[in-house]
Order: structure tokens, then sequence, then C-alpha cells
């Protein structure tokens, strides 16, 4: 009984952590798979076709209910736009995410992608954003979307790129938008097609053409395949990019066009709650256009709440896994929307933090792993000078530089459009165009680590060998290692752009890339100035330029007269763990291990219950062991051996002898019936069996050990204390003086006997032999019949198995014999050779075996 | 001769299969001294291949590709080498010889026959595991520990004794190397509990040694494999893989634990449970070898 409900106990424990770790990885593999609420196709009729159609056009549009909204509940409606080049269907694992989280979504195709009709006009006011206008119009008259008002739902609106533009610039123009949150888009679409580093000039900048070409080209193709000069843009746009492509230049119109498109026009009337995220690995739209909107917004409407983000990734990819950058961005931004439209009566709850950024670690091991990285957090934006400013002293000669004639070859930084591929050139320090065209300025050994974020500055003197009509230069920070190998964060440089340099040098306050990156002590911080990008257009006369280091701090603080210093912008922070925090880990494990130790005592064996005094030393009842499939090894045995006495058990092969010997040395358990030895019932590990010594089917030694050794290990694991009687037993192993040999090169008789003689260690009170004349010669044989015989004086007992008949009726006083895995027949070998007419032994057992098992005495 | 009723004087449970002992039975065994050789030939080998090699000058080029950060850096000092080494074993190596020294630890006494003679001398069965497993465990470890030192000294005398340069950039001082080196070396350990644990499991179930390595094996390269796979998505933040490089947070300037606290945690469960179901198989196991 008490075994039962041991079973019973063990297998509802199991199944409990079965179950535990079958919930626990359904919950994972849940969370990991969203289950996608099923949208709605519908068309939104959006702003007018074009300055001279005024007849709408049909915007495609998905909209995501949430699934646990009641028929009569309503939920804020959250509108989410893509990216250039995308459709409604780009986002929809974003649309559903906010959708599960409570939200009505309602993503649609912009005019000129996806489904939509229309020509794209790059978030134009007239067009792009009435669109978004009516599509808020759409919101409202839904049901099921909460309003403020007759045709003013509670609406938020999210997107990146191109979409997060249309989002800034709808917050603008549409007072009905009531929070905003816009990823990796432009404050001013000029200043970042034309990037201009040099602080304080009013130059256009250098032309990003591969970017520009790439960003164009992707609103080329039509849907009928046919082959056009501007695509689905329209003229007006079409026409400014052939002027940039063609000249690298912008006319006034062209310029006016782009500045209605970007947020920058509209940032001081935007006084919806904004969330600004930037992408660190971002050539396009760098984290500077990022900083544009925030610091506007906030400079023209103090109280109105925004955050902002520098994460991992952006346009170029990055480093960081980009799989863990979405997660972090959608977690925000369902947070952003949940505080600002109302669905968590959080508004008032504890401000955010006004700044997150993220800092990525490469992978050391493979450049195909996907970095990690760790986010910090610090209540106000710092803007990208930082809250401190580090000054780090940088030295280098005046060093000359060649612009080679039509710039090439070119180095490489970023790779627009190839995502993390790029990135990792920034890895090795980016690609280094030809000879001679990169001056490096580079400061001693930081003595402790420096994590810039935000945007240094250094003052450098330029010169020209000849008057020149255009200069385009490249800087950037790079961190040198103690080995030399430079690393360029976030393969970022910062383009200048001159234009009529005469020969006399100028000084230019640079601003160089905006990034988060951690430079160790013992690394170097280097400026270069290089004369090549290959994602810019050059200028294609050549030119030698001396540039060199101005006395005198960065452009911040002008303090004449000392060492030339890079400045570099930190910010104090806190890191975010981004999920558990790192403690609770060895506690769970701590915990799961006490719960399995847990299961290991309750299922623990018991003790047996106490010996009974006295009585046979074997007592074997109803044993039957019945393996799986039927087969029964032993049925119905019962036998009892008295003190002082060799049994013989005597079969045939397969009568049950062995299994029979193996379930009285707990070895094997019974289906039925017990074993006592010495007054304890027999279970794995039973105190009594240390009275037993056995030699069951051939010997187990360690091979690899001399014979002594094995004697030795096994009495010391045998967990006895008492004499070892080593030299008795040595003496019936008579090996002689292969004793210290290894067992390996023992003859299969030699190891018999080191078997035999490992049973009888420390003179055991019961001796059980299995076959012990096997592979004995004649001799051996004969002296193993004196020793049993004399062990089995002073009380001891020996049990012998054997199917030679002539060895049991010689050195038995008892026999039990089995045939079939049955008792055929027991008791004192004269009885039994009386009742079966004084013939020999052999003859009485082959009747035995032959009659089956009806015989008993 | 008194009737005894009880078990023989002197006989204690406790005192049965020592783990000390267990040490004196698999010490002199030719795997184990094997396994303690091939841990000092590794680096000997890396060695001879980079100052024989025909790309040995310079910052050690000539390694795999995409790897360069980590192994470009081995020829710059010992502690920088046994950094290598370790990631060299720990890719493939050391499981194997987890997998080897728990995986033979049961079967190999089966196969032996000695099981049956340990267990009716009677040493406890959960005892016996228990000096298996330690046994088992001990070794992988010696061995790697025994593949640092070894790295470490024909490190220095090849490459001279300049602390570590984490391939995240930066140096370590003396001291900090020996903390970051050795931090390296215990959660490599830890997560070859993986395999250790799994290897013990089928060492219980099988009484053949080498099927059970090979079990174990086999197991730890399908789940590489399925690791490698990135269409699974986060399906692979369940799978070992994602642990066993986490060591690399040792080597930022400040140490990244998250991961392999991750890492610690999944291993020490997954080798608790490995453990367990061994356990509970081997208290009702009938003993046929």
């Amino acid at each position: 009984m008490g075994r039962l409900r041991t079973r019973r106990r063990l297998v509802g424990l199991i199944a409990l952590i079965i179950g535990v770790v079958v919930v626990a990885t359904a919950v994972g593999l849940a969370r990991t798979s969203t289950s996608v609420p099923a949208p709605e196709a519908m068309t939104i009729v959006g702003g007018p076709t074009s300055g001279t159609d005024a007849d709408p056009v049909t915007l495609d549009a998905d909209l995501y209910r949430p699934t646990t909204l009641g028929p009569d509940e309503t939920a804020p409606a959250v509108i989410v736009a893509h990216g250039f080049g995308g459709s409604k269907d780009s986002v929809a694992q974003e649309a559903a995410a906010l959708a599960e989280a409570g939200f009505v979504v309602l993503a649609y195709s912009a005019r000129g992608f996806g489904e939509s009709a229309g020509s794209i006009s790059m978030n134009s006011p007239d067009f792009e954003v009435a669109d978004a206008s009516a599509a808020i119009d759409t919101l409202a008259a839904l049901p099921g979307v909460r309003l403020d008002g007759v045709g003013d739902p509670v609406v938020g609106i999210a997107g990146g790129s191109y979409g997060g533009a249309l989002a800034l610039l709808t917050a603008g123009y549409d007072p009905r938008v009531d929070a905003v949150a816009a990823d990796i888009t432009w404050n001013s679409l000029e200043s970042s097609l034309f990037g201009q580093s040099a602080l304080g000039s009013d130059t256009r900048g250098v032309y990003k053409e591969l970017w520009s070409g790439l960003f164009f080209s992707s609103g080329l193709t039509l849907r009928d395949g046919t082959v056009t000069e501007c695509g689905r843009f329209t003229p007006d746009w079409c026409r400014a990019y052939t002027e940039a492509a063609v000249d690298g230049t912008v006319s006034p119109e062209g310029s006016a066009l782009m500045w209605r498109s970007s947020p920058g026009s509209v940032t001081d009337r935007i006084t919806a709650p904004t969330l600004l995220g930037g992408g660190q690995a971002d050539s396009l739209f760098p984290l500077n256009e990022t900083n544009a909107n925030a610091e506007q917004i906030m400079e023209a409407n103090p109280d109105v709440p925004v955050e902002v983000v520098w994460h991992a990734g952006g346009h170029d990819g990055g480093l960081a896994d980009p799989v863990a950058v979405t997660e972090q961005l959608r977690e925000m931004t369902i947070g952003w929307f949940q505080t600002y439209l109302g669905s968590r009566a959080a508004q008032e709850q504890t401000p955010r933090p006004g700044f997150e950024y993220a800092l990525t670690e490469g992978s050391a091991l493979s450049d195909r792993a996907a970095g990690t990285f760790e986010t910090f957090s610090s209540p106000t934006y710092p803007g990208i000078r930082g809250d401190e400013r580090a000054e780090i002293a940088i030295a280098g000669p005046p060093q000359q530089i060649l612009a080679p004639a039509g710039g090439i070859p070119a180095a490489f930084s970023s790779v627009p459009g190839l995502g993390g591929v790029g990135a990792l050139l920034g890895q090795f320090g980016g690609v280094m165009g030809g000879a001679q065209q990169t001056a490096t300025f580079l400061s001693e050994p930081l003595t402790s680590t420096i994590t810039t974020v935000g945007s240094p500055t250094a003052r450098l003197r330029i010169a020209v060998d000849r008057p020149v009509d255009e200069v385009a230069l490249f800087a950037a920070v790079r961190i040198i290692d103690d080995q030399g190998r430079s690393q360029l964060p976030a393969s970022l440089v910062s383009p200048l752009r001159l234009t009529d340099l005469g020969t006399e040098p100028v000084v230019v306050d640079i601003e160089l890339p905006t990034i988060v990156a951690n430079a160790p002590a013992g690394t170097r911080l280097a400026v270069t100035v290089t004369t090549t990008d290959q994602a810019y257009r050059l200028p294609s006369g050549p030119a030698i330029y001396t540039v060199s280091l101005v006395e005198g701090a960065g452009s911040l603080a002008g303090d004449a007269g000392a060492s030339p210093v890079l400045v570099v912008p930190t910010v104090a922070s806190t890191p975010i763990s981004s999920s558990w925090p790192v403690w609770i880990w060895p506690v769970l494990a701590i915990a799961v291990l006490v719960l399995l130790a847990l299961v290991l005592v309750l299922t623990r064996p018991r003790p047996g219950q106490a010996p009974r005094d006295g009585g046979p030393p074997v007592i074997v009842t109803g044993l039957a062991k019945e393996y799986p499939g039927g087969v029964r090894a032993v049925d119905s045995v019962d036998f009892t051996v008295p003190r002082g006495v060799v049994l013989g058990l005597l079969g045939p092969n397969g009568a049950g002898k062995s299994t029979t010997m193996r379930m009285m040395m707990g070895l094997i358990t019974p289906t039925a019936g017990s074993v006592e030895v010495f007054g304890e019932q027999i279970r794995p590990g039973a105190a009594a069996l240390s009275r037993v010594g056995c030699f069951i089917e051939g010997p187990g030694l360690l091979p690899h050990l001399s014979g002594r050794q094995n004697l030795d290990l096994f009495w010391r694991a045998s967990g006895r204390s008492g004499d070892p009687h080593l030299a008795e037993v040595l003496t019936i192993a008579g090996l002689g003086s292969a004793i210290d040999r290894r067992v390996r090169t023992y003859s299969q008789g030699m190891r018999q006997r080191l078997g035999i003689a490992q049973a009888m260690l420390g003179m055991p009170d019961l001796l059980l032999l299995d076959e012990p004349t096997n592979g004995l010669d004649p001799p051996q044989i004969k002296e193993m019949r004196e020793v049993l015989r004399a062990y089995a004086q002073d009380g001891r007992t020996v049990i012998v198995s054997s199917h030679l008949l002539s060895e049991v009726e010689q050195t038995c006083s008892i026999v039990v014999v089995m045939g079939g895995g049955r008792v055929i027949a027991q008791g004192e070998v004269e009885v039994l050779l009386r009742e079966h007419h004084g013939r020999r032994l052999e003859d009485v057992f082959l009747d035995l075996v032959g009659e089956g098992h009806q015989v008993t005495t | 001769m008194t009737p005894l009723t009880e078990a023989t004087p002197g006989y204690s449970a406790r005192r049965t299969l020592s783990v000390r002992v267990e040490l004196v039975r698999q010490l002199r065994r030719r795997r184990t001294l094997i396994a303690f050789a091939v841990g000092i030939a590794l680096p000997l080998i890396v060695v001879a291949a980079v100052k024989l090699g025909p790309s040995s000058s310079g910052g050690g080029g000539g390694f795999g590709d995409g790897d360069l950060d980590l192994v470009g850096l081995a020829t710059s000092g010992a502690w920088n080498f046994a950094l290598t080494m370790l990631f060299f074993g720990s890719g493939f190596l050391l499981t194997i010889i987890a997998a080897m020294f728990l995986g033979d630890s049961v079967a190999s006494e089966a196969s032996w026959s000695t099981l049956r003679y340990l267990l009716a001398a009677p040493v406890p069965r959960r005892r016996l595991l228990f000096a298996k497993a330690a046994v088992g465990l001990i070794l992988t470890a010696s061995t790697l520990v025994i593949l640092v030192a070894a790295s470490w000294i024909i490190g220095a005398l090849a490459f001279g004794t300049s602390p570590l340069t984490s391939p995240l950039g930066g140096s370590f001082d003396v001291t900090e190397s020996w903390g970051r080196i050795g931090i390296v070396t215990g959660y490599i350990m830890i997560v070859l509990l993986i395999p250790a644990g799994l290897a013990f499991l089928m060492s219980v179930l099988t009484d053949v040694p080498l099927g059970a390595v090979g079990a174990a094996v086999v197991i730890v390269i399908v789940v590489n494999i399925l690791d490698a796979i990135e269409a699974l998505g986060s399906i692979r933040t369940f799978l070992p893989g994602e642990y066993s490089n986490a060591w690399v947070g040792a080597l930022n300037a400040t140490i990244d634990w998250d991961t392999m606290a991750r890492g610690v945690a999944y291993s020490l469960i997954a080798f608790g449970l490995f453990a367990l179901i061994a356990t509970l198989r081997f208290d009702r196991k009938d003993i046929t070898s």
C-alpha cells in the first residue's frame, strides 16, 4: 500500500512539474506570436487629387478593432502612417499591437502608395495632410470611437520616417490630434538631404545623392509598368528632384516646396503630447533632425509633454537586434498613447522621463549575431550638446589631404539602403578611400570611460592650395583602441560644405555626428577629416587641403590660448532595465531547484520495517517477476534458507535463478511477493544487504585497475568498516603476483576467481554465488567446493546456483530446483534422492524438469 | 556465533562510494587522461599554427572570417590567448567532454557489470548517482581549468603577459584580467551543465556508454541547428544556444550580467530537471546489466 501511495504522489508531482513547464512555455510562445485581430478593409475619401483637380482621392485603409471592446463601449483611436515605399500592410503588425492594447486603429495607404490613388506629394499640407484630416473625419463617424466632441475623436497619430513627418505635420495642421508618436523623421527636408555640419553656416550642405536617389526611385514604378521620369510623384516634386540630382542645387520654389513638407514649418503649432524617436544609425535623417523637432516644439510650447528617445537602429540598420528595437519602440508608443489618450487614467501619474537613449554593444563573437543594447534615461531632454561637456585635448600636426579628381576613390562610411551590412563597416572603422585622403587628430588614451551622448564639436582650420568654388569634407569622431583599431560610431560622418574658399585659411566649428558611444578607458578619441564619401555628391575638381587644429577650446567655450580640444557632450542618466532585474534570474533558478529538491525528498525511498530477530537468513515468499510484454521470468517462488547451510539453487539455463538472485539483492523489483534477508524486506539499498556478499552472472571489475585495487576500492565503496579479511580472500582468489596486474590482462578464470573473492570480502554472513564454477578448471572447482563448505561453518550461509547437478550434489545440503520460473522441488538432497528411488540426482533433476512444475515435496 | 539481527556492524550508507573513492576509480581511466591531455594539446596546436602558419605576422589573421575580433586578439598576450582558447573550446570540444564524463558515468559501470555489485554492496541508488554526477562534473571542470591554465602558460611563453584586451575595446589590469577570465570560465562551466545533465540522464536510461554520450551530443547538435534558424524567431530564446556565448558580457567595460544571469538560471534549471528525471528513473530501474 505504501508503495502505491508513494507512486501516486510521484506521478502527481511529475504531472505538476510538466504542467508548469508546459504552461510557462505556452505563455512564452503566446507572447511572441501576436494574435492579430483581423482588420476590416475600408475606403477613405481623402483630400483633393491635385491643385487643379478638386475631386477627392480614394485611400485604401484597414480598420483594427480591439477584440476586447464590447458593443456599447468606445475606445480612443490611433492612425498608423507607413514609411516611404510602404503601404497599409507594412504597418499591420504595429496596428494589430495597438488594437490589442485597446485602441481602434486605422492604417491606410498614403496617396501614391499601395492601392490608394493619387500622386506622391511628400506630405504636402494640401494633400497628404488633408488626407490625414479626412481619416480623422472618418474615425469620428465610426461607432466605437471615443469622441471629444462632435466630429472630434480622441485620436493619436503614429508613424516612422515618411509616416512620422505626416504625424507631426497633421498634428500641426489639425487641432483634433491628441497625441503624436513620430519616429526617425525629418525636421527640414532640405537640411536632411543637404548635410551641413559647419556650425553657423547658412550655406546649403553636401547633397546626399545616394539616399535621395534611393528615396526617389522607390516612388517611380507605375502599376502598369510603363517607364516614366516622374513615376508617381507630382510634377512639382519631380522637378525639384531632377534639379537637385542634375546640378546638386535647389531653386527657391523647390526650397519652399520642401519647407511646406517639413515638420519644422509647424512645430510651433504642435500642442499635442509628442513622442519623438530618432535612430542612432541613421545617415538619412540623423538625430539632429529629431533634436530640431523636439527643441522647436518645447521652445514654442514649454507645457507640451515631449519625450525623446534615441534608439538603436534607424535608416542605416545599425548593429542592434532589429527585433529588440522594434519591440522597445512598440512598447513606448503604446505606453505613450495609453497615457495621453486617456485609456489609462495616468496622465497625472509620475511624469515620464524626458529622454531615453540606447547604448549599443556590438557582438564581439560574430558579425552575424545581432548586438545588444542597454537603455538609459534622464528626466529632462538635454539636446545634442549634453547636460555636461568633457573637453578632451587632441593633438596632431597640420596635415595635407587630397580631394582626388572626380572624387574617386571615395570612402565608405554608411551604405544607404543596405541596412546592417553598412553598419558593420563602422565596426571596422569604415573603409577609407584612397591614400592621403584623411587627416587624423588624436587624444591621449582616456583615463576613464567616456560615454558620448550627443554631438561633439571641434574647431579646425582649413586651407586649400588653390581657389575652389566648392569644398566638401567629411568629419568624424572615431574611437581607437590600444591595438590601433579604429571604430566609427554608428558609421556616421558629418558633411561640411564650404563655398568660394580662397587661399586664405578659414576656421570652422564642426558639429560632429550625434552619437551614443562608449569610449572605454585606455582608448583614444580621434577627430578625422576625409575628402570623400561615396554617399554624397563630391566636387569633381582636385584640391589639396591643409587641415590643422586651432588653439583655443572648441566652439562653445572659446578660451583662446588653451590647447585644442574635442568637446564631448555627456548626459547624467540612469540605466533602465529593459526586462526583469538581473537578480530575478538566480532567485528563480534557486526557487525551481528548491522545488525539484522537494520532489526528491518527497519521493525518497523509505527505510524498510525493523528487522525481526532470529529466524532464517532468507525467506522468499510468493516471489514473481513479470517483464513488460507478459514474460514471467519468475513466478510464485517460495523457499526458506536456514542458517549454516550451503543451499543449491538448481535449474537449467533460463529457469529464473539469476532473476531470483537479483531480486534477493534489490537489483530488480519484484512484481509480487517479497524477499526477507535477515528479517529485513529487501528493497534497493536495504541495509541488510551489507551482510550479503554476492556474485551474480559473472564478475564486475574495473578493467583499468589491478586486482588488488579493485578489491580495495570495492571495499572502500561498500561502506563497511570491519576487517575485509583480505589475506583469506586473496588466498581464495589465488592470483599470486597477477593480483597487481591490470584486470584487463586477466583470463576469464582469473576474473571469475577475483569476482568470487570480491564477494567474500569482509566474510559476509550470507554468500550468494551464481554459477561460481564457470570458467574454472577441475582442481579449482574442487578447491571452490572446499571453500564453500568451510564458509558455511560458524553459522554462515551460502546459496549457490548452478545448472550443473554434480556440483550441487557434492556441495549442498539443501537444494531448490527451479524450472520455467517456478520452484519444482526443494528439500534436503538425501530426501530428494530417497523419494526418487535412490537414483543419482542428475536423473531426479531431469525427471523433475521434464515433468514440469507439478512435483513438490 | 550469535545471531545477527542487523546490518553488519560498521556498515553505514553514508560511507558508501564517497566522492573521493569514485574519483580514484575514474582518474586512472584512459579517457580521463585523454581529456586532460586535450586541454593541454589544444593551446599547443593553436600556438604552433599561429607561429608556423603563413599569415602569422601581425594581429593573427588567417582565422575564420567574421569572427575577427576575438580571435584576432589571441596573440596579444596570455589572457587573451586563454580567452580565445575558451572561445574555441566552448563551441564544441568542452560540450563533448562534458557529455563524455557524464554520459559515460553510470552506463560504463553497467557495461563493466560493476553497477550491480555497487548497488548490492549496497550503495544507495541516489548516493551512487550523486557520486557519479559530482565526479563527472569535477572532471569536466578540471578539464576546463586545465585548458585555461595551460593556455595561459603557453600563451605567456609564446606571446608574453600583457593583460586582457577586450574585443569590445579597452584593456584591463592584471587583477581584472584574472577576474574576467574567471567569470568567463565559471560561466562556461555552468552552461556546460546543459549537455552534462542531458548526458547524465542518457547514462541512466541506457547501459551503453557510447550510446549515452552520442545521444547527448546529437541532441546538442540538433538544438544548435535549430538555434541557427532565424525564422524560429523568439522561440530561440528558449534554446540553450541563446546563452552559450553570453560570457561576452564579461568583456564589457562594465560587466553585462543580464544575459549571463538568464543563462545561469536556464542552465541550473535544465540540469536540475535532467538530474531529477534521472534520479526518479534510477530509483526504480531494474538493474539487468
